[in-house]
């Protein structure tokens, strides 16, 4: 078995050799209530470096406003994982999040402009 | 809301999303779709949904939840500085049609996909949508080798309402696709309310 042990046993496709949930400690409940399109971005409070290394490389991609649906994508974890992280990371005060309005007006004129114009302008 | 009005330490005012479906039958080209007009390389992310019963609570429910975990395909575009269109695309098969509540909750409108060789695979989608009062379009795929179909001829095959928008598009092609989702704010704009 020492053998097998040396050499890598599966490639990048494999996916992570842990499971994911190891990430979260096992934990699969998020403190803070957090959505696909919720925007989370660092607040500078906390380093990466001053943190665990999963909490650490979640907080690297939210330098800029970013969606929790596209941090899960770009850690290949599952959403629910990465909710706890990032709740972890608002608790730290590392975070600062903005969740979609439940209460969004979908038929507001100004974003319906705004998305109008911005679509027209990549033709 | 509680976290309105934060800023990034920036100070740049934290920018907007906004939700559009692209929906249609297993196969249609949502994934395609997503990934022509996404700004982004197109990503997949996996939500663990847990579908709890009626009536019990967290500290018995254990054994009568189930959880699945289902793949999104979701696509971005930074419309301004204000606000960024994320644009998912929903699953296509039936098994996961508990997802779709909880994806259109929120969505300002949808655009349908319809494969001409399998029309009836875009049906559940209409149904869903007219259901829920979500505004949509039906965009009608052009596969090489299918047969070519007039929106018209479309139209009546899905019963549509005369109010639909139905577009030709070519889901491969970035200016076709966005042509499509600007069909469909037009039509959003055309349906919403107008201030008093």
């Amino acid at each position: 078995m020492a053998d097998s042990a040396e050499r890598p046993l599966l490639d990048d496709d494999a996916g992570p050799l842990v499971r994911p949930y190891m990430a979260s400690g096992g934990r699969t409940a998020p403190t803070a209530s957090l959505d696909l399109l919720t925007l989370v971005w660092a607040t500078g409070r906390l380093g990466p470096t001053q943190l665990e290394a999963e909490l650490g490389e979640v907080l690297l991609l939210c330098r800029e406003p970013i969606s929790v649906a596209e941090v899960a994508a770009h850690l290949r974890l599952p959403a629910m994982v990465v909710k706890v992280l990032l709740s972890d990371l608002l608790d730290l005060g590392a975070v600062g999040l903005l969740s979609p309005d439940p209460a969004v007006d979908t038929t507001d004129r100004t974003v319906l402009e705004a998305l109008l114009n911005g679509l027209q302008r990549r033709l | 809301m509680a976290y309105n009005g934060d800023s990034d330490p920036r100070g740049d005012p934290v920018p907007t999303a906004v939700k559009l479906l692209v929906a249609g039958g297993f196969g249609a080209g949502k994934t395609t779709f997503v990934a022509s007009v996404s700004e982004i390389e197109p990503l997949t992310t996996e939500e663990t949904i847990t579908t709890a019963s009626i009536g019990t609570d967290d500290l018995t429910g254990v054994g009568d939840k189930q959880t699945t975990t289902v793949a999104l395909d979701f696509g971005r575009i930074t419309l301004d500085a204000q606000y960024i269109l994320y644009l998912f695309g929903t699953p296509g098969q039936d098994r996961f049609w508990f997802m779709w509540n909880e994806l259109s909750e929120g969505a300002f409108g949808a655009v349908v996909l319809a494969d001409t060789r399998r029309l009836e695979d875009c049906f559940p989608s209409l149904d869903f949508f007219e259901r829920r009062g979500t505004p949509f379009i039906v965009a009608v795929n052009e596969f090489d080798g299918g047969h070519r179909y007039g929106p018209e001829e479309v139209r009546a095959a899905l019963d549509l309402d005369p109010g639909v928008p139905i577009v030709l598009c070519d889901a491969r092609d970035t200016r076709s696709a966005t042509s499509a989702l600007v069909t469909l704010t037009k039509h959003l704009i055309s349906v919403a309310p107008t201030t008093v």
